[in-house]
């Protein structure tokens, strides 16, 4: 088991690189968050990855909290990007630059 | 009883809260009973303290309350009363019931009728304040507060721009000299950790003296009185406060407030008699006030402005005296002209008022007829100022020139010309004035002579008590009564023999200006008018008060606008100040509005910019673990 935490933080940092350039490059109300969630979950891999790895249960708890968080996260999120939808018919981020303080 | 003395004080401020507050809305009878019923009601409790203090011997002192207590020293709120203190309280509470006594006439139609009484009660508050207080502190209270109830009645008819401008330059040129007598303050204070003007004596009086040059103290009180009391070189705001009504003018710049300086340098006397220096400059300074404002008033034309000039001039007289060491001989000059002087400017009122307003004297004359009492009171007191004897003028004038010439403390032949010169000036533009006035043919316009009328009872009484003062007020020696507080200096010894001559030579001088001047302005100014363009140049300079106005405008007013606007406005306030708030508010201004571009609203480019950041933070840790 040991031998393979390598290879499963390589895993949680492609996950996170992964989610973090979506965020970046794809206009997508609805991508964008949906690649926030891969960010979120690659962190917790590595969290759960090195909970095991030094016999803690630290990291297992925090990836719980995490979680709730995330789900939290989502159900405000959700309801926003469906309001602004519902103002501009379109999930496209830059029809929306005019929100700008 | 214990309280009498807070009483005096206190009840001419409650006259000034109760007109002040309600009295226009209460009608003019009650404005009338607390205007004029609680300063004879003062004038009632004073008597009985100078009773109880014939009884007692000792001053009264009545501590009211503690004003401050500062680490060591407490400052106190303390009336002391002793006898020169009776006699000034005397002085304020006497004339000052009877000129608000006569107010009630002067000003009856007047619709400012309740303020008018509100402040003149005011200022009788102050002006107590002023001569019962023990503290120097209590003392400088009362002078600023004079000083505010004097710009408030000057410019009591504010409507006219140039009455409120005659106010703000009385209260300004005030200012000037209160900073010396500020800085005496300190001084005294630093040295004496007392203000309680008969401690600060009694510290000058003890056998070490106390480490403080008395000439220093006492040339930076004497600045604070020649504000007040309107010697050289600022006198100029007593001219221009004739604006106010006429009665203030009595009241403030003739009988109370102006003789406050006089009462400051005889209140302190224990300083002055250890500054020889600075008594002779005190009698400098009132000889030639004295006699330069004699000179101005010859040649003036309003009323009332002769008067103003001839009150600076006593005034002048007052610190001769005070200079040569007798200071109950200036205390007495400024008693005799308290009643005088007020009886000559509510004469002057009473003539006002019959020629419904007018002051210039050349459109007067032949009064004599139809305003008698006015004439009989007004020749009176001329009289008197002029120093026939024997009524009340005669007795103090006299006595200032006799220790003008005498006196162990800097009398000299030369004071005593001059003084007697200016006594000379006196009688002759005090008479010039009656003989325009009052005979010779009317020069009014029938208009004005239509309306002549005799002032009514309420004015025509108080001038007849001040006629009667002013004709027997001298024979109540007031120096004698002072004496044992304010000692009389030595006269020389070798001139004792001059005595009776000079009394002699005081008089003739009197009836000499008496003479000159009905020479000269008998037969309707005949004389005079013929000489006039003889001396026009003279008589212009002299009618133009020698240009001192114009003088300080252009010597300090001036310059200081130019430094205020240049310097200080220009550079100073909207060059450095302004410019520098200005500058650090544009440099945010300009900073933000470069830095905003980067709100672009783009979600992607911040999420970039996030990425780049967190970028740059990991290449940073990750160089330097």
């Amino acid at each position: 088991m040991a031998d393979k935490v390598p290879l499963l933080l390589s895993l949680a940092v492609a996950i996170f690189a992964l989610g973090l350039l979506g965020v970046v490059v794809r206009r997508n109300v609805l991508v964008m968050l949906m690649c926030m969630e891969l960010m979120l979950n690659g962190v917790n891999l590595s969290l759960v990855t090195f909970a095991h790895q030094t016999g803690t249960a630290v990291g297992a708890v925090l990836v719980f909290l995490i979680f709730v968080v995330a789900a939290a996260e989502i159900a405000i999120a959700i309801p926003i990007v469906l309001l602004l939808v519902r103002s501009k018919r379109t999930l496209d981020l830059d029809a929306y630059t005019d929100l700008k303080g | 009883m214990n309280h009498l003395l807070t009483l005096i004080v206190l009840l001419p401020l409650a006259g000034f809260l109760l007109n002040g507050l309600a009295g226009p809305r209460l009608g003019k009878r009650f404005v009338t009973a607390v205007g004029c019923g609680l300063p004879i009601l003062a004038f009632l409790a004073t008597v009985q303290c100078v009773l109880t203090l014939n009884a007692a011997g000792d001053p009264l002192v009545e501590r009211v309350y503690t004003w401050a207590r500062i680490g060591e020293s407490t400052f106190d709120v303390a009336f002391y009363f002793d006898r020169l203190t009776a006699v000034m309280t005397l002085i304020v509470t006497g004339v000052g019931s009877l000129i608000h006594v006569y107010s009630v006439g002067y000003m009856k139609e007047d619709k400012g009728y309740a303020r008018y009484f509100a402040y003149l009660n005011l200022f009788l508050f102050f002006m107590l304040l002023l001569v019962l207080g023990r503290s120097l502190l209590v003392l400088f209270v009362g002078w600023e507060g004079v000083g505010l109830a004097s710009y408030l009645l000057i410019g009591f008819w504010f409507e006219d721009a140039e009455k409120a401008r005659a106010g703000k330059k009385a209260f300004i040129v005030n200012r000037i000299g209160d900073a010396g007598f500020l800085v005496g303050m300190f001084v005294l204070y630093s040295t004496l950790g007392t203000l309680d003007m008969d401690r600060i004596n009694a510290a000058f009086m003890a056998s070490p003296m106390p480490a403080v040059s008395a000439s220093l103290v006492g040339i930076l009180l004497f600045i604070g009185a020649t504000g007040k009391s309107a010697q050289i070189p600022l006198y100029v705001w007593l001219p221009d406060a004739m604006a106010g009504p006429t009665p203030v003018s009595a009241l403030i710049h003739a009988a109370t407030m102006v003789t406050a300086g006089v009462y400051m340098i005889a209140r302190l006397s224990g300083i002055y008699v250890h500054a020889p220096e600075a008594s002779q400059v005190i009698a400098v300074v009132g000889v030639l006030t004295a006699f330069f404002a004699a000179t101005i008033a010859i040649a003036q034309t309003d009323i009332k402005r002769v008067l103003a000039y001839s009150t600076i001039s006593q005034l002048g007289f007052m610190f001769v005296a005070l200079g040569v060491g007798a200071y109950g001989v200036a205390i007495f000059h400024l008693y005799t002209h308290a009643f005088f002087k007020a009886c000559l400017f509510l004469g002057s009122g009473s003539v006002i008022h019959a020629l419904s307003g007018e002051q210039d004297i050349r459109k007067m004359g032949g009064l004599a007829r139809k305003i008698p009492v006015t004439f009989v009171t007004f020749a009176v007191a001329t009289a008197a100022i002029a120093g026939l004897p024997p009524l009340a003028g005669y007795f103090s004038k006299d006595e200032i020139l006799w220790f003008a010439f005498a006196s162990e403390r800097g009398g000299s032949p030369l004071l005593w010309g001059l003084a007697a010169g200016t006594a000379l000036l006196t009688a002759f533009y005090m008479f010039r004035l009656l003989w325009l006035t009052f005979f010779g043919r009317s020069r009014m316009t029938p208009e004005v002579e239509h309306h002549i009328h005799e002032s009514p009872f309420s004015m025509t009484s108080v001038l007849v008590v001040l006629a009667v003062f002013s004709a027997i007020g001298g024979f109540f020696s007031i120096p004698h009564f002072l004496e044992p507080l304010l000692p009389m200096p030595e006269a020389k010894h070798e001139l004792h023999h001059l005595e009776t001559p000079l009394v002699v030579v005081s008089v003739v001088l009197a009836l000499l200006g008496l003479a000159a001047a009905a020479f000269f302005f008998g037969r309707d100014a005949e004389r005079a008018n013929r000489l006039r363009p003889r001396f026009a140049g003279l008589q212009k300079l002299l009618y133009d008060k020698y240009y001192i106005d114009e003088l300080y405008d252009r010597l300090i007013t001036r310059p200081l606008y130019w430094i205020s606007d240049r310097v200080f406005l220009r550079i100073g306030d909207r060059a450095l100040l302004d410019g520098t708030l200005n500058g650090l508010a544009g440099l945010a201004q300009r900073t933000a509005g470069a830095l905003g571009r980067v709100q672009t609203g783009n979600l992607h480019l911040y999420a970039l910019f996030v990425l780049l950041g967190s970028l740059a933070c990991l290449l940073l840790v990750w160089r330097h673990v």
